[in-house]
């Protein structure tokens, strides 16, 4: 019986990696504003408190750093361990680093001789792992990102450019010069076309030493872009996430879209 | 008519040239003796600041430039608003800027209107920012507004709590 609930659970979290609102995904940078030659090390976690190791680690298969010239970056001294991955960067390069785990997928659940089946792949796998035979093919697609942004001296737009798939954020404000008491402005992309009455929330850290979740939940004016007010300085969360039918793979109906961010909000 | 109209701009504007060549500015800065356990002098910023908080001009920086310790620049951003209004964008050392940390004790600095720091500062409102971060330490800003480089002589002072002392800003114009 727990044997199987789990593997339902396992399952569970595999089909809607990005669905569940449960757990908050996020990467922390230990420094945002730094210098060049000096190394920042990420912590990389699922949890339900913000910023605390207390569920799981998040995976870094897909983690990609781009440099200040669009370089892609490695990791350096990645771990994953029970409760969180760590990895460090060195900021070779004046200007700023993207920290990104992009999760892209397909989902498939079937019956094939009576059995219910569960496939997770990309587009070509697709055609030669799910049979033809599949009875009751339900497919779904999902692109969610999380990410962090760090800087070396002066900071630096190259490396925020929207690669145009799923749901992006690029700066009107930038992600490294963010300050209590101001006001900050993102626009949303998806497929790089403004993401119009997106709901955002977005909530300070340290949840755990207090009573209040302290959400505040914004949505994207027609240009794709919400403000952001900082009550105070502090690393701070910012989540949203939306569906449409734009899948990749025909048999797939539905294509989940999620965008997690990590900032920090400097005092004056 | 015209001619004299001329003349009488002309030797306006050499008259408003001639005050500027001769204006000064003078600041007193005092860095507090403080009784703590583990004691570093303080990095301190002092910089011209626009309405707007723009840089307008660089004054002083003073950090960690020993070549035998630690490289002192990767802490120059806990001197964090002169981070922010230009310091990241500087390349260190800056020459008639850029000096080693001081000790405790009053400091004076003294900048004349043909002086590099001074040279290209317009006409206008202004405010001297003095800002201190200390290893360890806390961290201190203080304002001093003056018009530059004036009509006649200014003085304003501000007094730190923590990590600054009294400072004094004198203009003569």
């Amino acid at each position: 019986m727990k044997t199987a609930l789990r593997a339902i659970a396992v399952s569970a979290a595999l089909l809607a990696p990005f669905a569940s609102h449960a757990h908050k995904m996020w990467l922390l940078p230990s420094s945002t504003v730094s210098t060049v030659d000096q190394w920042v090390t990420v912590d990389a976690a699922v949890s339900n408190n913000l910023f605390y190791f207390d569920h799981v680690p998040l995976r870094l298969d897909a983690l990609a750093i781009t440099a200040p010239d669009g370089s892609a970056v490695s990791a350096e001294n990645a771990h994953t361990g029970k409760y969180r991955s760590i990895f460090d960067v060195q900021l070779k390069q004046n200007g700023t680093y993207k920290v990104a785990i992009v999760n892209k997928g397909l989902f498939a659940s079937y019956e094939e001789n009576g059995q219910r089946k569960r496939w997770r792949g990309n587009a070509e796998k697709f055609a030669t792992e799910v049979p033809a035979s599949a009875r009751n093919l339900q497919v779904s697609e999902s692109i969610g990102r999380v990410e962090t942004f760090v800087t070396a001296g002066k900071p630096t737009e190259a490396a925020l450019k929207a690669s145009n798939v799923g749901l992006e954020l690029v700066p009107v404000t930038h992600p490294n010069d963010l300050y209590a008491g101001e006001a900050s402005k993102f626009r949303f992309l998806i497929d790089g076309k403004p993401a119009t009455n997106l709901e955002v929330v977005v909530q300070p850290g340290g949840t755990r030493y207090r009573n209040d979740q302290e959400e505040q939940k914004l949505k994207t004016d027609a240009n794709g872009e919400l403000s952001v007010n900082w009550p105070a300085p502090g690393m701070y969360w910012l989540e949203a996430g939306t569906q449409d039918d734009k899948t990749s793979l025909k048999q797939a109906k539905q294509r989940r879209l999620s965008y997690v961010a990590t900032f920090e909000v400097l005092p004056q | 008519m015209r001619v004299v109209a001329k003349l009488a701009g002309a030797m306006l504007l050499m008259s408003a040239s001639a005050v500027a060549l001769s204006a000064e500015l003078n600041l007193k800065l005092e860095i507090p003796r403080l009784d703590v356990a583990e004691y570093h002098r303080p990095y301190i910023a002092v910089w011209v600041e626009n309405q707007d908080q723009s840089t307008a001009a660089q004054l002083a920086v003073w950090y960690q430039t020993d070549k035998k310790k630690e490289d002192g620049t990767q802490w120059l951003k806990d001197l964090r608003q002169w981070w922010r209004r230009g310091g990241r964008e500087l390349q260190m050392p800056v020459d008639g800027v850029t000096g080693a940390t001081r000790p405790a004790g009053e400091h004076v600095l003294s900048y004349k209107g043909t002086d590099k720091q001074l040279a290209n500062l317009a006409p206008g409102k202004y405010n001297v920012v003095v800002e201190a971060t200390r290893e360890v330490g806390g961290r201190e800003l203080l304002r001093l507004p003056f018009e530059w480089p004036g009509t006649q002589k200014q003085t304003a002072t501000a007094q730190g709590k923590t990590e600054l002392g009294a400072i004094t800003l004198n203009i003569t114009p």
